[in-house]
């Protein structure tokens, strides 16, 4: 199946003078997950609130199930599902209480919440205020809301930020399954892990413009693979081992080169035995796998405001 | 779904919250009964204000106990809209209207039973109103539109305001401004300047509507200025809710 779920053009807002979404363009295909990755302050939640009809864009076109954002706004409400942020969940009413909202809402019975918590892994704690829930808790509740009304386009912003890696397994296995019943998801995540895993395309937000878009593997041959990361005491240090190691990329301002490698102990011995042999000594040695920030340098020339973690 | 019923649904929603809060009943119900009883008992008797002064009272604190359910109401909007559940509901297929109303009926539905606790309590004390059926009718619509024109500025001044901490504060000048009307002693006894303040404040006219009516000798002038007082307060909250609630994401 090839339709699409999602298509943005030119999509353009402002808050006052500052603006915050330039003019992106996009298309999610049905029954595929879409990542938009950026660091914080990219403007990821405001593409999510823009497109899930919460806020009003200032230029550009959305159709978000075929319905157009701005003139048919309550015909895409009934066509998605949304999870924001922060997980919006009743406190003061129970697991159960929560789901018997929803469905009160917008249709289905018992049997509907009973699934969802039985699903979600909740039935233990259904009876208990949402407001003893831990963290990761709150979010599985927050999705199942989210799920009653058999949403067939779900917005996730940032669904696992802030969770334990735990908690974050559980939520991918869920984004996993809901795929494979054919659902459309539409994320956010500042993690570069994340999008990978989960995601057939992943678009890179930065400053408000998309810097690439493609799937993992097209992003994966712009961006520094894994490598080895030397830092030394003095710049003749850094100049001399530049010299020897000819494949490595200087930091100057770190005083650093960051070398290409596998990760493998042969080709970490390699470069270990390269130094010694014109007896060089790095300050410091790490492995590095490459983050949201490599990304970021790689594509943008600059690293993200807020270093991702 | 139709707006009835999600209103429905909301309102059954708000009505569990304030039931599980305990300070909020407190502060809705227990507490306009603690003011009552400090005000007949403590300082009653060093009023003269030419009757008993628990019928002379007994008003005043019916407004009082409006007054002091709002504070939860404005706290309840505000912590929805901060904790995004708001925003879960405007991106549902839900009526725009329905979250509001809800607010808006659950401190309505409080008041009404802070006031029958009230009365209850007054009548123990020895209230003795001289008002007919009628008259209690009266009564009973003028509170109703005070309920509701205050609701919605509740509702609107804990949409707009920044934290739940704040909006609990917002609500802090409609508690005061009943001891600054004839509820407690009469106007024309306060000092210059407060006095003015007293006799032109909106709550002035509808105690002593009130006041009228439980005596069984309503006065016209008074009811239709308290009528315009709460169709405008109504209005201004009702739209400056509305708009917010539109523009806050």
């Amino acid at each position: 199946m090839t339709t699409t779920a999602i298509a943005v053009s030119g999509l353009r807002k402002a808050y006052g003078d500052r603006t915050v979404l330039d003019g992106i363009d996009l298309e999610v295909q049905a029954g595929t997950v879409f990542a938009l990755l950026g660091p914080n302050g990219a403007g990821k939640t405001t593409t999510v609130n823009v497109l899930t009809t919460l806020m009003k864009a200032d230029g550009g076109t959305v159709l978000v199930a075929g319905h157009d954002i701005a003139t048919e706004a309550k015909a895409v409400r009934a066509a998605i599902g949304v999870t924001g942020q922060f997980a919006a969940v009743d406190d003061l009413l129970t697991g159960r209480e929560n789901l018997r909202l929803m469905v009160d809402l917008q249709g289905g019975g018992k049997q509907v919440v009973d699934d969802l918590l039985e699903r979600f892994d909740l039935v233990e704690s259904a009876d208990k205020p949402a407001s003893t829930y831990s963290g990761g808790m709150r979010r599985k509740l927050d999705l199942a809301m989210t799920l009653v009304g058999d949403p067939r386009i779900i917005f996730l912003d940032e669904p696992t930020t802030g969770l334990d890696p735990r908690s974050r397994r559980t939520m991918w296995a869920i984004v996993r399954e809901l795929v494979a019943d054919g659902v459309t998801i539409f994320l956010t995540t500042q993690y570069l892990e994340e999008a990978d895993q989960l995601a057939d395309r992943i678009a890179v937000l930065d400053q408000g413009r998309l810097v690439a878009q493609g799937t993992a593997d097209d992003l994966k041959r712009q961006i520094p693979g894994t490598h080895v990361r030397l830092r030394f005491t003095t710049v003749a240090e850094l100049d001399a081992a530049a010299r020897v190691l000819t494949d490595a990329t200087r930091d100057d301002e770190a005083l650093a080169l960051r070398v290409p490698s596998d990760g493998g102990t042969t080709s970490l011995r390699a470069v270990l035995d390269r130094l010694d042999e014109y007896a060089l000594s790095a300050d410091e040695f790490s492995v590095h796998t490459p983050d949201l920030d490599d990304v970021f340098l790689a594509l943008t020339g600059h690293h993200t405001e807020v270093a991702a973690k | 779904m139709s707006t009835t019923s999600h209103s429905t649904v909301m309102l059954r929603r708000n009505v569990k919250h304030i039931a599980r809060n305990p300070t909020s009943v407190f502060n809705a119900v227990l507490m306009p009964i603690v003011i009552m009883l400090m005000f007949v008992y403590m300082m009653g008797d060093a009023f003269d204000v030419g009757v008993d002064y628990i019928d002379y009272a007994t008003p005043g604190l019916m407004l009082l106990a409006v007054c002091y359910g709002l504070g939860a109401a404005a706290t309840s909007v505000n912590s929805d809209m901060t904790k995004g559940i708001i925003n879960r509901f405007k991106v549902m297929d839900v009526s725009r209207g329905a979250v509001l109303t809800g607010h808006v009926v659950a401190s309505v539905l409080t008041n009404l039973i802070a006031i029958a606790a009230l009365v209850g309590v007054a009548f123990a004390l020895g209230f003795s109103p001289a008002a007919s059926f009628l008259d209690w009718l009266g009564v009973l619509g003028i509170l109703l539109l005070l309920a509701f024109a205050a609701g919605w500025l509740t509702v609107a001044l804990g949409l707009a305001a920044k934290s739940p901490e704040t909006a609990g504060m917002a609500s802090v000048p409609l508690v005061m401004l009943p001891f600054f009307s004839s509820a407690i002693v009469p106007a024309d006894k306060m000092g210059p300047g407060l006095r003015e303040f007293a006799e032109y404040q909106p709550f002035t006219p509808i105690i002593e509507t009130v006041r009228g009516l439980l005596d069984g000798t309503p006065d016209g002038t008074d009811a239709i200025v308290a009528i315009a007082w709460c169709a405008g307060i109504a209005l201004v909250g009702y739209l400056w809710a509305r708009s917010t609630f539109t523009k806050r994401a």
